[in-house]
């Protein structure tokens, strides 16, 4: 197990006033250094976790298809000695084709699609892979600066093996033009860490006359996470 | 560990305005887990730095209970008012580890890049001042990791959240 700060700039600052949200919201004082060997911290979380049939399928949650580009994003959840983490909960939630969110604080004048409600849960198998069919969400707009838009992307919350490892983050697609003025995206300053976060066009998960193909794969943090006697 | 450098961990983003959708339907006030103790319910509520509720965060609770290898586990939005409550049994402490009976809490929210970290102790036990972590945080700011008993209400325990400003909530680095 592990709690380094890893690379300089591979995780977002709190205070970061690009995004006007942490203005208020971000903690001034500095974080106080949990010790590493804390044994509660290294428990498994318990996997309650209801998963229903279609929930990695958010095309076919409702009476009919929802309208927009059909994709199927896919990768492994890996530790960051490459090993893959099974058993992790991956939560996702999107905006619709139209990039409006079935929320009622969404106020973008935007067609709500009665097909697509956005959210999707599912469960790494044995060599870590997850899969969702979807459809590509819509930037939107918002108010954080003059003419502020998101560029395209669908939240996923990870579940791995503890609670050092908890992951909140957002996917995004590649080319985005929307990428130079976004500040979430922008709150990264490693160019590597920032390329992390999005994801690759794959012709080989792409299915013909079906679906395009997107392969995202997540690194979550602590090695050593496996009990030492278990890796010899 | 490993001889070779560790890959880049995939960096932290909000979780955003609209979270419901996508963690709600795992949400729910009784902690899910091996329970096993004296009922306690927690009040949570979450301020921001100008003192005002935000009613757009996300509690989630850890804590051992019992001898079980496995974390109880919980999830609630906050409502208009800041607050969300769970319901749970009060953990054991482990004084071999010199750990006060403690729950491991994170926020998330709008606004937060990152999840932030934060633990809550049990005003009034007499195992606070041996706990390991708590030795850690200046004296003046520990009473922040405090749940404070309900005087009318039995088992209800307060933990107000603050997130920026005075009596901030002590945050840790995990």
């Amino acid at each position: 197990m592990s709690s380094r700060p890893g690379v300089r700039g591979s995780q977002p600052p709190l205070d970061y006033p690009p995004y006007q949200s942490t203005v208020r919201r971000a903690p001034h004082e500095p974080l106080i250094r949990l010790p590493e060997r804390l044994s509660d911290l290294n428990n498994p979380v318990y996997g309650w976790w209801p998963i229903g049939e279609v929930d990695n399928d958010l095309t076919r949650q409702h009476a009919d298809e929802p309208q927009g580009q059909r994709i199927i994003v896919s990768g492994r959840v890996v530790d960051e000695d490459a090993r893959p983490v099974a058993g992790a909960l991956v939560e996702v939630w999107q905006a619709n084709a139209s990039g409006r969110y079935h929320h009622s604080n969404d106020n973008h004048p935007a067609p709500l699609d009665p097909n697509f409600t956005g959210a999707g849960r599912t469960t790494t198998d044995a060599e870590g892979r997850y899969t969702f069919t979807t459809i590509k969400p819509g930037a939107y707009p918002w108010r954080n600066h003059e003419n502020a838009w998101r560029p395209a992307h669908i939240h996923f919350s990870l579940f791995g093996q503890n609670f050092l490892t908890r992951l909140v983050t957002q996917m995004y697609f590649p080319d985005d033009p929307l990428f130079a003025w976004d500040p979430m995206f922008q709150s990264i300053a490693d160019e590597h860490a920032r390329q992390r976060l999005v994801s690759r066009f794959d012709l080989t998960q792409t299915r013909p006359e079906w679906a395009l193909g997107f392969n995202w794969d997540i690194v979550l943090r602590g090695r050593d996470a496996t009990p030492f006697e278990e890796r010899v | 560990m490993s001889d070779t450098p560790p890959l880049v961990a995939t960096p932290s983003q909000t979780v955003g305005p609209f979270f419901h959708i996508g963690l709600e339907s795992g949400s729910q006030k009784r902690l899910a887990g091996p329970l096993a103790g004296e009922e306690i319910r927690l009040l949570f509520v979450v301020t921001d730095g100008d003192g005002r509720p935000v009613a757009d965060a996300a509690i989630e609770l850890w804590h051992v209970s019992g001898s079980s290898p496995v974390s109880a586990f919980g999830r609630m939005p906050t409502g208009e008012d800041g607050t969300c409550e769970f319901s749970t049994v009060r953990p054991p402490g482990d004084a071999d580890q010199q750990l006060a009976a403690h729950i491991n809490v994170c926020v998330l929210a709008r606004g937060l890049l990152r999840h932030l970290n934060t633990r809550l102790y049990f005003d009034g036990d007499p195992a606070l001042d041996a706990d390991a972590v708590l030795a850690l945080v200046p004296k003046a700011r520990r009473p922040t990791l405090l749940a404070i008993a309900d005087r009318e209400q039995p088992g209800l325990w307060r933990f107000p959240v603050r997130l920026q400003g005075k009596d901030e909530t002590v945050f840790f680095d995990a």
